[in-house]
């Protein structure tokens, strides 16, 4: 096997809730990343898959390296980053770029769009006649045209905006590129433009994309591999049409079941409760109150990830007796 | 689901002719309903499906009258149960909602006010419409949160909206909105702020409600997968016109419009093969600067002459109850109806 182009070991992100004058007494804590653990290889899309609150953007945001983990390490070709001098980690920054959910708030509105594009450049101190031919080659391989350098982010449609974003992320050529859900907040009828877009741009120069996404449709269709994350913690990890086809936790069940329209259900799994707040978490494993399927052990000892099989990763009590068993039936 | 001759003879519950309101502002006027007509039958589900400016909600605010500033219904009839909402008084219209139509939104938080308990404002439309006195409208409150399925009712009457999950509160809000058995209920978005899990949840509570209380519902959503099998009927907007409506299967099947077509085409599937989404060019259009002609002409593959001139297409008629607006339609059946003697 190759080297891994960013492996994540453990990694540990906890919010300390702290009440009184001065912020003094803390009441409680937020375990927004809790043990998580997956390799990305060069080139391929790594999805994570999660409703709002399981920690997905937390997670974003560490490997982005905008916020220090508790505990835990990122790797990238192998270094851990917590070893690195304020000069390597500016290297690892330009390795690790970054498209938003929101292409209206990523970009600053008084600043022109060839500006914005180039900033990262200007800040990792390339002279500007390279920034300007770089700016060139990047706008026309996210379909913009060489003009829209001198206009501003009002003058752009929601689409064309998250064509900008993914032109700043791209403009270092950097080996790995966080798409945190680059789709959602755009019309349906131009998300399909988006996501061709980020293939074409994958098969071009052979990036690697760490997907976060809450819709597994559009998930499935664009990653190689998925890891489903509830409350902080991966449940399951395994190939993208496997996981969706034969799903092995209960949750990646759910949220398949709850993916398919109304009366088109393929099996019938009860989705009970709601997700619970990250400062409440239950007990064991955490799912274990919305889990049909929950025994006592279930509510006591935190299930970890195992290998099920070559192609999977599944942290559940239902699989810890070695008997390769699914969820649902296959569809 | 109901059958098509269980309702033959019987008028529908829901008439729109023609509607148009335009939203008159500094730089001109918006077109935002533009010639809009759908009917809706007791018990049946109408989807209105749209983007982001395509005049669904602006459609649903004609409805229940509640127009922002500057908007105003130009032309058209809304009836509702022999009365044109239309021309309506006031005090008409403000006896029909919360009555005879029932809203919930998309922000339930937004739609609760925070200062009351949840059982004041569930019980509120009770005590002003049919004037049941505060303890007897609790004693229903408690019924009709069992009834969305909010886990023990008698103490929730005491909790603030802040006190509840989003999926929680949008349950809440729904429950406020079916408290006098509205002959109709209008959800827009009620879905787009959950969870993927609890939006599940949700839809499917809106079909057992139904079930129970025979209200039809309008659904009015971004997203054409999740209307799948819940409508009967589907209403397709694009750039304030209607431009597709007829049975949610054969819409779904055999779109008709090119839009329908090239919208579901472009949406992923779970465990499809693709390996790469047809896509629309272009961006909807912005309601105060729309294309001449037809509105998704500069996004269509199929564009003729005649849909980047002159007016928007008409409305064609179809079989099963099916409309269309596309120019295309419209020169296939003029072909058509030429041929046969």
């Amino acid at each position: 096997m190759t080297e891994a182009l960013l492996e994540v070991r453990d990694l540990v992100k906890h919010f300390p809730i702290r009440r009184g004058v001065l912020g003094g007494k803390q009441i409680g804590t937020v375990k927004a990343v809790d043990g998580v653990s997956f390799a990305i290889q060069p080139g391929e899309t790594f999805a994570i898959v999660g409703e709002s609150g399981c920690g997905k953007t937390t997670l974003a945001n560490l490997i982005l390296s905008l916020m220090p983990p508790t505990r835990g390490d990122i790797l990238l070709r192998g270094q851990p980053i917590s070893s690195l001098s304020r000069e390597a980690l500016m290297l690892y920054r330009r390795s690790v770029a970054g498209v938003f959910q929101d292409p209206y708030g990523a970009l600053n509105p008084r600043m022109r769009i060839g500006d914005a594009v180039t900033e990262p450049m200007a800040i990792h101190g390339y002279p500007r006649d390279t920034r300007q031919q770089r700016l060139r080659e990047v706008l026309r391989g996210v379909g913009l045209s060489a003009d829209s350098a001198q206009r501003f982010p009002h003058e752009f449609s929601g689409g064309q905006r998250q064509r900008i974003g993914i032109a700043r992320a791209l403009v270092l050529q950097p080996p790995l590129v966080i798409l945190d859900e680059p789709v959602s907040s755009l019309d349906v009828s131009i998300r399909s433009q988006i996501l061709n877009l980020l293939k074409d741009l994958q098969a071009e120069f052979g990036i690697a994309y760490l997907l976060i996404s809450h819709d597994l449709a559009t998930v499935e269709h664009m990653s190689d591999r998925i890891g489903v994350m509830y409350l902080g913690r991966l449940v399951e990890i395994g190939h993208a049409k496997a996981l969706c086809r034969r799903p092995r936790h209960p949750y990646t069940a759910t949220m398949l079941a709850a993916a398919t329209p109304p009366g088109r259900t393929p099996w019938a799994l009860p989705i009970v409760g709601e997700v619970p707040h990250g400062l409440d978490i239950p007990s064991g494993c955490a799912f274990h109150p919305r889990c049909p399927y929950a025994q006592p052990t279930c509510r006591t000892s935190t299930p970890a990830l195992a290998t099920v099989d070559a192609q999977c990763q599944v942290a559940c009590h239902l699989y810890t007796d070695s008997t390769p068993r699914a969820a649902c039936p296959p569809r | 689901m109901l059958s098509e001759a269980r309702f033959a003879n019987d008028a529908p519950l829901l008439d729109v002719r023609d509607l148009r309101t335009y939203i008159f502002t500094r730089r001109g006027v918006v077109k935002a309903v533009d010639g809009v007509s759908f009917q809706v039958r007791a018990g049946e589900t109408l989807g209105l499906v749209g983007e982001s400016g395509s005049g669904k909600t602006m459609t649903c605010l004609s409805i229940l009258r509640l127009l922002p500033r500057g908007a105003r219904i130009v032309s058209g009839e809304i009836w509702l149960q022999g009365t044109n909402l239309v021309t309506a008084s006031e005090s008409t219209v403000e006896r029909v909602r919360g009555k005879q139509i029932g809203m919930v939104l998309q922000n339930a938080l937004a739609a609760l006010d925070p200062v009351f308990t949840i059982g004041t404002q569930v019980a509120e439309p009770l005590v002003l419409h049919h004037h049941l006195s505060w303890r007897a409208a609790l004693r229903r409150v408690v019924e009709l949160l069992r009834m969305v399925k909010v886990v023990a009712p008698e103490l929730r009457l005491h909790s603030y909206p802040h006190e509840l999950s989003g999926g929680m509160r949008q349950r809440v809000a729904s429950a406020a909105a079916i408290g006098c058995a509205p002959a109709l209920l209008i959800a827009d978005e009620p879905t787009t702020a959950l969870d993927v899990t609890t939006q599940r949840q949700y839809l499917d509570l809106l079909l057992e409600l139904q079930q129970a209380t025979g209200m039809a519902i309008i659904f009015v959503t971004h997203d054409i997968s999740l209307v799948g099998n819940m409508c009967d009927q589907l209403a397709v907007f694009y750039g304030g016109l209607l431009v597709e409506y007829g049975p949610r299967q054969q819409v779904l099947s055999q779109p008709s419009h090119p839009y329908t077509a090239a919208l579901l085409q472009s949406i992923p599937q779970l465990g499809e093969a693709r390996d790469r989404l047809p896509s629309i060019a272009g961006e909807p259009p912005d309601l105060a600067r729309l294309p001449a002609g037809c509105p998704f002409q500069p996004r269509c593959d199929a564009a003729l002459d005649v849909c980047r001139t002159g007016e928007p297409p008409p409305v064609l008629k179809l079989a099963q109850g099916r409309a269309v607006r596309c120019w295309l339609r419209e020169r296939e059946h003029d072909r058509g109806a030429a041929g046969s003697p």
